[in-house]
């Protein structure tokens, strides 16, 4: 005789669906924390930072729109975006790579994942792939804002629109290089520590000390000196780079040496990431 | 069958630190009580079971797959519970038990319900959406079997799990434990430095010292040979010795207390009978259960 209202304990049931394999886990693991960065799932005030900087990169962006259908000889391209917004960007790495990295040392939650079938290089890469996703989507959505309002005042026509877009993809590009080397040098920093406001400093520190080192090397009395000076600090490698391979005009004078800024960063970012990947062999090990 | 079967087990650390050495056992499913004094060895162990460290020399089997090499297979048929705080403060036990089930490779749904349940089985049901930074100590350790119990292990591991526990919470954890190896059909491996406290609740003990075995063993075949009477009288207990010894019972002196062999329910009445005899005043006759711990300080002392 059975009652209504009564709970029954039903037991303990065994688990018989499907087991996925550790790709859905490194995918779950994505999708957690490119949430994270903009603070979903997390607490109310973790989404203040996050989406401030969200709201003026759009909002800039939808200025830059307005002020170009306009004034058609206005010259704001995609890649002057990026390189404007800079700071900002170094800000919400340096909030937010913590956030995602900083958090699992502190409060222990490694070997809980390390006990599962997920590997140190699963964890590195999910991680990566979403600071790398969430920086880029900062600065890719606004361009694509900016590229809208081109888009839809264009007097050419098509052919208006088809050179807005051979603009904006480079643009594209541009922002993707900024995401993965500030993500790189941005998780490797901390992953070194557990405290979120010494690794947010670190971070900020890395560009901080670097700029001006810049500035010496690129008043010396030496061309090659002064060519190679953006070598010196992330910011003006990256523009470096971007001078080189998309012919954007940054103020800096690559002289010939624009492929070495080409390996640098591409050499940075590969240090940074087995850098990152060998301390977490070393952490997954409990 | 054999849950965990390892054959001459050693691992030495860099700089010739030796966690185990030479270690042998075969353990069958049910729950079973990991013991050491700290730095035995036990952590050491738990790695290797686990697949995060490799052995240095010998083999291991978990459910015979070899966790150096099968590791996601054996991974995925095991929980751990780590000693240590493992918990972020600001997310809720649900969406944390979730998102290492997912982990786990459950899909999203799966998980989601089996974090629920986890939580349930572990009495957090009500608390189930509050952020754990405000849980009590002994909330937390039952997060922490929560999320070792969300995949639907076949083994669970627990490090230390009654740690930080007031005497009634670790009651609790115990029971729990007893109830998952018992109820659940999941075998528990219980790490801890407290014999008495996991000898009520195991099936078998493996006691481990300086990374080398002192004992594997059934619980029942380490007590069942044991067993003593007790006999306590108000004086003559000399007379009472002599006369027990006459009649053939190896009587042993403990204070005053007479010790004697229980090998069959005679030895109550031949006791009686020879109290009777002797017309002593009994204060008394009970059956006296060798707790495990002093089978170790025996074999112990017998080693040195």
């Amino acid at each position: 005789m059975s009652e209504t209202g009564v709970i029954h304990d039903i037991g303990y049931q065994r688990y018989t669906g499907p087991r996925l394999g550790r790709g859905a886990a490194i995918n779950a693991l994505y999708v957690q924390g490119l949430r994270a960065a903009f603070g979903l799932g997390r607490s109310a005030k973790a989404k203040i930072f996050p989406w401030l900087v969200a709201a003026i990169t759009l909002l800039v962006a939808v200025i830059i729109a307005a002020v170009k259908s306009q004034i058609p000889d206005f010259d704001f391209g995609y890649v002057d975006f990026d390189d404007t917004l800079s700071w900002l960007i170094i800000f919400f790495v340096a909030i937010l790579s913590p956030a995602l990295v900083s958090r699992d040392i502190r409060s222990g939650t490694l070997p809980l994942y390390f006990s599962r079938p997920l590997r140190a290089a699963d964890y590195v890469i999910a991680k990566f792939l979403a600071m790398v996703t969430a920086v880029w989507l900062l600065l890719g959505v606004p361009q694509f804002i900016m590229f809208l309002g081109a888009a839809f005042t264009t007097k050419k026509g098509m052919s208006g629109v088809w050179n807005e877009v051979q603009d904006l993809v480079p643009g594209w590009t541009y922002s993707l290089l900024w995401a993965l080397l500030f993500t790189s040098i941005g998780l490797l920093v901390a992953s070194l520590t557990g405290k979120q406001a010494f690794a947010a400093g670190g971070i900020v520190a890395v560009f901080l000390m670097t700029t001006p080192v810049v500035g010496v090397l690129s008043v010396l009395p030496s061309s090659a000196a002064n060519h190679m000076a953006g070598l010196a600090s992330p910011m003006t490698l990256i523009s470096g780079v971007g001078a080189w391979a998309l012919g954007s005009d940054i103020g800096l004078d690559l002289g010939r040496y624009g492929p070495i800024y080409g390996i640098e960063a591409f050499c940075l970012i590969a240090a940074c990431l087995l850098l990152l990947l060998a301390r977490y062999r070393k952490v997954a090990a409990l | 069958m054999n849950i965990i079967a390892t054959q001459a087990l050693t691992k030495t650390y860099g700089g010739g630190v030796t966690a185990l050495a030479d270690l042998t056992v075969s353990v069958e499913p049910g729950v079973i009580g990991l013991v050491g004094a700290n730095g035995a060895g036990k952590s050491t162990f738990i790695k290797i079971m686990l697949g995060l460290i490799a052995p240095s020399g010998g083999s291991v089997r978990i459910f015979d797959l070899d966790p150096v090499t099968q590791t996601d297979k054996v991974r995925a048929r095991v929980g751990y519970m780590p000693e240590n705080d493992c918990l972020p403060p600001d997310v809720s036990a649900a969406e944390f038990v979730t998102h290492l089930g997912r982990m786990s490779g459950l899909p999203r749904t799966a998980a989601r319900e089996r974090a629920s349940e986890a939580l349930r089985h572990v009495g957090l049901y009500e608390e189930r959406y509050r952020q754990i930074g405000g849980y009590s100590t002994g909330m937390k350790q039952r997060v922490k079997l929560a999320q070792a119990l969300v995949h639907d292990p076949d083994l669970l591991l627990l490090d230390e799990p009654t740690n930080g526990l007031d005497p009634a919470g670790r009651e609790a954890m115990l029971a729990l434990i007893h109830r998952i190896g018992t109820e659940f059909g999941i075998s528990v491996v219980v790490c801890s430095h407290l014999l008495g406290e996991v000898e009520r609740i195991c099936d078998s003990l493996i006691a481990i010292q300086g990374g080398r075995l002192l004992r594997a063993d059934r619980i029942s075949s380490m007590t069942a040979a044991s067993d003593v009477l007790a006999v306590e009288v108000s004086e003559g207990t000399d007379e009472l010795a002599a006369r027990l010894a006459e009649m053939g019972l190896p009587v042993t002196r403990d204070g005053r207390l007479l010790l004697v062999p229980l090998d069959s329910d005679a030895a109550y009445d031949r006791i009686l009978h020879a109290v009777t005899a002797l017309e002593l005043n009994l204060h008394r006759l009970d059956q006296r259960r060798h707790r495990v711990a002093e089978l170790f300080t025996t074999k112990e002392t017998a080693d040195v």
